[in-house]
């Protein structure tokens, strides 16, 4: 497959660009003359960037932000300040043509396959919508083609292109979902919670399908999901997210074998793991409590209220996501270490 | 809890040797518009005083229909109770009249489900719906189901219990409202407890708390508890015994160190081979192929057998019956032996 319009192609460099992204969504009050009285902080704060090639996992609770981020990223949303480059050019500047190209470049595949995909269009309607809103991305009479091609290349049968959704099964609609996505031949794809509803064997089948397309076609991923196990198979670095902001990025392995921050260290330590024989074995940490509410974070760190090491000057100051001295890896802890210290 | 006023049931004496709960046999059916589906298809297991039982298995594999015709809560139309026995005690479950299961329903055998939200009235207070239970079941005046809904709520830890008894189900988070429905189905000290999917809907952190909470509360009341679920993960952590579930059989059946060690069965080999783990980097997920059968149309012989990779002639023809391993271990494979040797390396 050939990508639109870029001239040179290498692998590694960036190509998604995220700075300092805000969302703010007001609760007001009042019928006739609505006053803002707060605002749900659902993204505050966040940036990372996304390489060519690569998979970023965004890990969280639910209520953390990663679902508003990946709307944010399809100009689904419109952010209440930040910034975001999609190969050097401002995502949320762009509009008219010029935003039908940058949406081209960039898609999405939902959670819910059984709700994503109109029960009333066929597969072969569902997959090649895309190509009635960008004419150009299929030559005139190819449009069948195309589809079946895609259905090929997600390993369905290209001769169900007439089927309505329900003659398929979950693992196979999210597999329709993937072909949608992948019609208009992007070079990122946001994955927001792609297989969570999926049973175990089946999920096994999307993952290996979707690490199978990105080696074939070089693509890059934004993979928000909540299932730790799940982000550790398939991505190359992991940002960790709580109450709006990226409290840990690293590596697959900076994040899973030294995480520094202690809402990684409980995330990590509260996934449960197959294997019997690991029960009395693992250093269980337990956080007491729910994650407090978007709409009030905590001052300073906002993970404080459920934190063991928490100081004074937790609620004053908000630590930075930088580099800490533990580890070279950006943590936002003002007392992040390598080994957790169990709670007392 | 030793002031309940809750009156034994005839039977309250498990028979020499017999288990607490046993079921013998079950065969549940679907009768629809499309035709019928068969969703239970022979399941027999037990259940002793004291122990945890995980059932797992896919969506349709059958395991929430079971613990629904333990309860006496099938959707009837168009769930039908084809045959089998469903013994407490030594007692029929099944030939009871509907007076005699509902004594058995809540005091005997108590059930919390996995979407707390939906499983709650949402135009009544917590502490209302806890007291209900005893209002009705246990004769308590208003009063004292109020004071003993606060001392439930207490042992399922939701702090502040007094003070949020008179709120209602959505003023509560997720974690706490599975806290409500579990002191709900505490209310009249069941010795049997089943757990449909307690804790899918929740995150991470709150799931192992409510993990802890269940198997704590297990201990303190020696109760037994029936952990259904499809999480290989959560079931390590807690299980004594598994038995695992496929098109309505159940395909293998063991303890849980031998069946994690070393499955013996296909189906959960695949399983075990196809999850991610957290503990375990760069491996390769091997996926088990196909789809799950349609219960209307279970393939012949070994329900498995179009995804399996050990298939044989003789799978298509015959249906395997249970083989014994030892140690109590059964799996309703042809090959068993050979699975199992070939996961033990």
């Amino acid at each position: 497959m050939t990508a639109p319009t870029n001239s040179t192609k290498v692998r590694g460099e960036t190509i998604l660009s995220v700075d300092n992204l805000v969302k703010h969504f007001p609760i007001t009050q009042g019928v006739l003359f609505q006053r803002q009285v707060g605002a749900v902080k659902a993204v505050d704060g966040v940036s990372f960037e996304l390489r060519r090639g690569e998979t970023l996992g965004v890990v969280g609770e639910s209520g953390c932000g990663k679902s508003t981020l990946a709307r944010l990223l399809m100009r689904l949303e419109t952010p209440t300040s930040g910034g975001a480059t999609l190969e050097g050019r401002d995502l949320f500047k762009a509009s008219g043509g010029e935003l039908r190209r940058l949406r081209r470049n960039m898609q999405m595949v939902m959670q819910d396959p059984y709700t994503s995909l109109n029960p009333r269009m066929t597969v072969g309607d569902i997959i090649g919508e895309p190509f009635e809103i960008h004419p150009d991305a299929a030559p005139k009479g190819s449009k069948q083609k195309r589809v079946q091609e895609l259905l090929d290349l997600v390993g369905l049968n290209p001769e169900h292109i007439n089927r309505y959704p329900h003659q398929f099964s979950g693992g196979q609609r999210q597999r329709i979902g993937i072909a949608r996505a992948l019609a208009l031949k992007p070079e990122i794809i946001v994955c927001d919670e792609p297989v969570s509803a999926l049973d175990v064997s089946i999920q096994a089948q999307v993952i290996n399908l979707l690490k199978q397309l990105q080696g074939e076609l070089g693509l890059s991923y934004v993979f928000i999901a909540h299932d730790l196990s799940v982000v550790r198979h398939i991505a190359d670095r992991v940002a960790v997210m709580y109450l709006g902001r990226i409290v840990e990025i690293g590596t697959e392995d900076e994040i899973y074998e030294r995480a520094t921050h202690p809402y990684t260290q409980a995330l990590l330590s509260a996934v449960p793991v197959p294997d019997p024989e690991a029960r009395d074995q693992r250093n269980m940490i337990r956080l007491v409590g729910d994650v407090p509410s978007p709409a009030d974070p905590p001052s300073g760190c906002h993970f404080r209220t459920r934190c063991w090491k928490a100081q004074d000057i937790c609620a004053v100051e908000d630590p930075a996501t930088v580099p800490r001295a533990a580890d070279p890896h950006p943590s936002a802890c003002h007392f992040a270490e390598l080994r957790p210290t169990t709670p007392a | 809890m030793t002031h309940s006023t809750v009156e034994p049931t005839p039977a309250s004496a498990t028979p020499e040797g017999g288990h607490l709960l046993e079921l013998r046999d079950l065969h549940v059916e679907f009768r629809t518009n499309e035709g019928v589906a068969q969703v239970i298809n022979g399941v027999s297991y037990h259940l002793d005083a004291g122990e945890t039982l995980a059932v797992l298995g896919e969506s349709g594999s059958g395991k929430s229909v079971t613990a629904q015709a333990i309860m006496g809560i099938l959707d009837t139309p168009p769930a039908f109770v084809r045959s089998g026995q469903i013994l407490y005690r030594g007692q029929d479950l099944l030939t009871q009249s509907e007076e005699q299961r509902r004594q058995v329903r809540g005091q005997e055998i108590a059930m919390i489900f996995q979407d707390a939200l939906s499983a709650l009235n949402p135009v009544f207070p917590v502490g209302w719906q806890i007291g209900e239970t005893l209002r009705q079941r246990a004769g308590m005046s208003r009063a004292d189901a109020r004071r003993r809904a606060i001392e439930l709520m207490d042992l399922v830890k939701i702090p502040g219990a007094a003070k949020r008894i008179g709120d209602y189900p959505h003023q509560f988070s997720g974690g706490m409202r599975q806290r409500v429905m579990i002191a709900m189905a505490l209310a009249l000290e069941p010795k049997v407890l089943i757990a449909d999917e307690p804790t899918t809907a929740l995150d991470v952190t709150v799931q192992a708390q409510i993990m802890d909470l269940l198997a704590d509360l297990r201990r303190e009341l020696n109760m037994a508890m029936i952990l259904i679920t499809h999480d290989l993960g959560v079931v390590a952590g807690v299980a004594d015994r598994i038995a695992v579930m496929y098109a309505g059989r159940i395909v293998e059946h063991a303890d849980v160190r031998s069946l994690y060690k070393a499955p013996a069965h296909p189906y959960t080999k695949g399983l075990l081979e196809s999850i991610p783990r957290l503990d375990v980097r760069g491996q390769e997920l091997s996926t088990i192929k196909g789809l799950p059968p349609n219960l209307m149309h279970i393939p012949s012989g070994c329900p498995f057998h179009p995804r399996c990779p050990y298939v044989q002639q003789v799978c298509v023809d015959v249906v395997p019956h249970d083989l014994v391993l030892g140690d109590g271990r059964t799996s309703a494979c042809h090959f068993a032996q050979e699975v199992r040797d070939d996961s033990a390396h």
